[in-house]
């Protein structure tokens, strides 16, 4: 039962019999229902009941349709007009992002992801890149891509995102892809939805798995949403190109071969035809990262068990020593200790990496969600029973100011860098 | 200044629980919360009415309970709500949303700055904003993290992107996603409070904002959800053992094998 029953509306809807699903786009009919409860059983979200031998559903139906495939007395109704399918489109394209002319490293491991899909469907992979002397345009060939549409002009130096949606959509228009990944990051997920806005196509974000289904060949795009508690599989059923979009570090770089073959295009672009109306007046580097989070193998993060803001000395030591990017749980940013730009989880980053070195975080939920995916996790907290531990690969239950100097000094001695 | 807050109301996320047994989540006593990334949306709004006079007008898409969320904004210094709703909504996914939105700003017509937050924390996507500007044509600067200026219809920001930070300027009207290190949301106020509990919500249907019900809610959504499941969370964790300087030995072998 509902408890929560403040509003007025609720006692309404469970008091009636013709109730909410006239509001929610999904129906029961009364007298197909035979009160099986098959469906309260298959429902993800929890939301159908039985009351008085009948099916209800309460607040929080997502409309997904797995009542109406289970119920074989045909007594659940979506109501849903039929979309009509875009026809024509063909390959897969993978926008190559590049920041100073560097090819970020989302690139590859998109284009190796990519290969695995066209390959799948018979078909090209092409790879987008825009920007200005951007160096290893070639490298997008040796990790899978057929074809490179490179677009080479100093106005796309400053990536504003104006040029890169109209530039992106003209070409899409022009050559009709089928399907279209990009990275995550900051810029891919300010300027992608604009593109998908403007197609009236579908935009799958931060997906942590893609594959095509055998049946329909049609794009299968896994994502985790609430915070990483539940997996959802999306499809864009008509509507072309199907977009999505991919955090770096989850698909993993194949290896380059400089024996592939394929073809570099220069696009032409006629910048007195499009102009941006935001304008980069200046660029602030952070200094205090010196690795990036959203990049980085190796992430070393401290939580409130460090007590104050000093003692993220010890977390930088060890960071330094591998090479790693300092993080942090979301205490020590609200106490002020390190800058917004360190946290890690669902109100910070999300991050992906090897190897995750969690010391004196406790592992809140949303913690988890930004670092759960990481391939190894290790935990160091003094509180055994720490959530941390249930996500750690390893885990060490101990001081973090003795364990972690110690681990410093011994992988400086082994490395002879003490 | 016309202000305009996109919001949504969702279930807090804490308290989602999964149910061992039947592998559901478990909505019982899930309380619905006005999304945290708003809420810095919703108090930058009101800054900058402080600061440069004028009226936020708070506005979300959602079923008839959402309207308790309205509420609260305007406890936290919203002047005006309105509630996007009806069945056609219903299902809606981020290009159905902002459709929807986008003809609510347009029959509010004359804004000048429409703020969002960085994303929901029920769907993640983040989409609903840039989706958004397109709709309506005009600029889009996304995980603004200080407003800088207004001026003579121009907005000055810094946004926060891998890198760093970087300024940016562009006209108004436009619409920005706001970071989580913009400001520190206030407190209800008593009179807000008070505000709150006798506020007009208006409720816009489908009809009332122009919306063509073939784009809106399940029908006029590109993307479908054709499954969901929880993922597996078998994993096999070693708590090495031993005395501390054993532990951490064992730590530094297998760490070595790692990096």
């Amino acid at each position: 039962m509902v408890k929560d029953s403040s509003l007025p509306w609720r006692e309404r809807n469970f008091e009636g019999i013709d109730l909410v699903e006239a509001d929610m786009g999904i129906e029961i009919d009364i007298e197909k229902c035979t009160g099986c409860g098959s469906c309260v059983s298959v429902c993800p979200f929890g939301v159908m009941e039985l009351i008085n031998d009948k099916v209800r559903i309460k607040e929080g139906c997502n409309l997904c349709g797995a009542c109406v495939d289970e119920c074989t007395f045909e007594a659940i109704k979506i109501e849903k007009a039929e979309q009509k399918v875009s026809e024509g489109y063909k390959g897969v394209w993978v926008f190559a992002e590049q920041r100073d002319g560097k090819m970020k490293s989302v690139a590859y491991e998109l284009v190796s992801e990519g290969r695995k899909l066209a390959d799948k469907l018979g078909t090209e992979l092409s790879a987008i890149c825009l920007g200005h002397n951007v160096e290893d345009v070639e490298q997008l060939i040796c990790y899978g891509a057929d074809k490179v549409y490179l677009a080479d002009d100093a106005a796309l130096s400053d990536h504003q995102e104006d040029l890169y949606t109209e530039l992106l959509l003209d070409l899409i228009k022009k050559h009709r892809p089928e399907i279209l990944i990009a990275g995550a990051t900051a810029m891919g997920r300010s300027f992608i939805p604009r593109v998908a806005a403007l197609l009236y196509t579908g935009l799958t974000a931060d997906c942590t798995g893609l594959d095509i289904d055998p049946e329909t060949k049609l794009l299968l795009q896994t994502r985790p949403t609430f915070g990483g508690n539940v997996m959802a599989t999306i499809m864009c059923q008509a509507k072309r190109p199907q977009m999505s979009t991919v955090r770096p570090h989850v698909f993993k770089r194949g290896t380059a071969s400089k024996e592939r073959k394929g073809q570099i295009i220069k696009v032409d672009f006629k910048k007195e035809a499009v102009t941006s109306r935001t304008k980069l007046l200046r660029f602030i580097e952070d200094l205090t990262e010196k690795v990036k989070l959203d990049e980085a193998d190796i992430i070393v993060s401290g939580g409130r068990g460090l007590g104050k803001p000093d003692n993220f000395q010890i977390i930088k030591a060890l960071a330094e020593v591998l090479g790693a990017a300092v993080g942090s749980s979301r205490p020590p940013v609200d106490e002020g200790w390190i800058s917004y730009s360190h946290q890690v989880g669902q109100t910070g980053k999300t991050v992906c990496p090897k190897l995750y070195i969690a010391c004196g975080i406790s592992g809140s939920v949303q913690h988890i969600a930004g670092m759960g995916t990481s391939e190894c996790i290790i935990a160091i907290n003094e509180d055994p029973n720490a959530p941390i531990f249930q996500v750690a690969t390893y885990g060490i239950v101990g001081d973090l100011f003795k364990v972690v100097p110690m681990l410093t000094e011994k992988l400086k001695r082994s490395r002879g860098t003490a | 200044m016309n202000i305009v807050i996109c919001i949504k109301q969702v279930p807090g996320t804490t308290e989602i629980k999964i149910d061992p047994k039947t592998n559901t989540l478990v909505r019982e006593g899930v309380k619905s919360i006005v999304n945290p990334f708003d809420a810095y949306a919703l108090e930058e709004g009101v800054r900058l009415k402080e600061r440069y006079g004028g009226k936020v007008t708070v506005i979300t898409m959602g079923p008839p309970q959402a309207e308790e969320a309205l509420r609260e904004t305007i406890s936290l210094g919203a002047d005006d709500a309105i509630l996007l709703s009806d069945r056609a909504f219903a299902g809606s996914d981020t290009w159905a949303t902002s459709y929807v939105l986008s003809k609510a700003a347009a029959k509010i017509a004359n804004y000048d700055i429409i703020i969002c937050g960085r994303q929901t924390l029920d769907g993640d996507t983040g989409q609903v904003g840039p989706e958004l500007s397109e709709m309506l044509k005009i600029p889009f600067i996304s995980y603004v993290s200080k407003v800088e200026e207004i001026k003579d219809k121009h907005i000055r920001v810094q946004r926060m992107i891998e890198e760093g930070h970087e300024e940016i300027e562009t006209t108004l009207p436009a619409v920005i996603t706001v970071a989580k290190e913009i400001n520190v949301p206030r407190l209800p106020s008593l009179r807000g409070s008070m505000k709150a509990k006798t506020a007009k919500i208006a409720v816009w249907t489908a009809a009332d904002i122009g919306v063509e019900t073939d784009k809106a809610g399940i029908s006029g959504s590109p993307t479908r959800v054709v499954k969901i499941f929880f993922p597996k969370r078998e994993h096999k964790s070693e708590m090495l053992e031993g005395t501390l300087e054993e532990q951490v030995e064992k730590l530094a072998e297998r760490l070595e094998k790692i990096v």
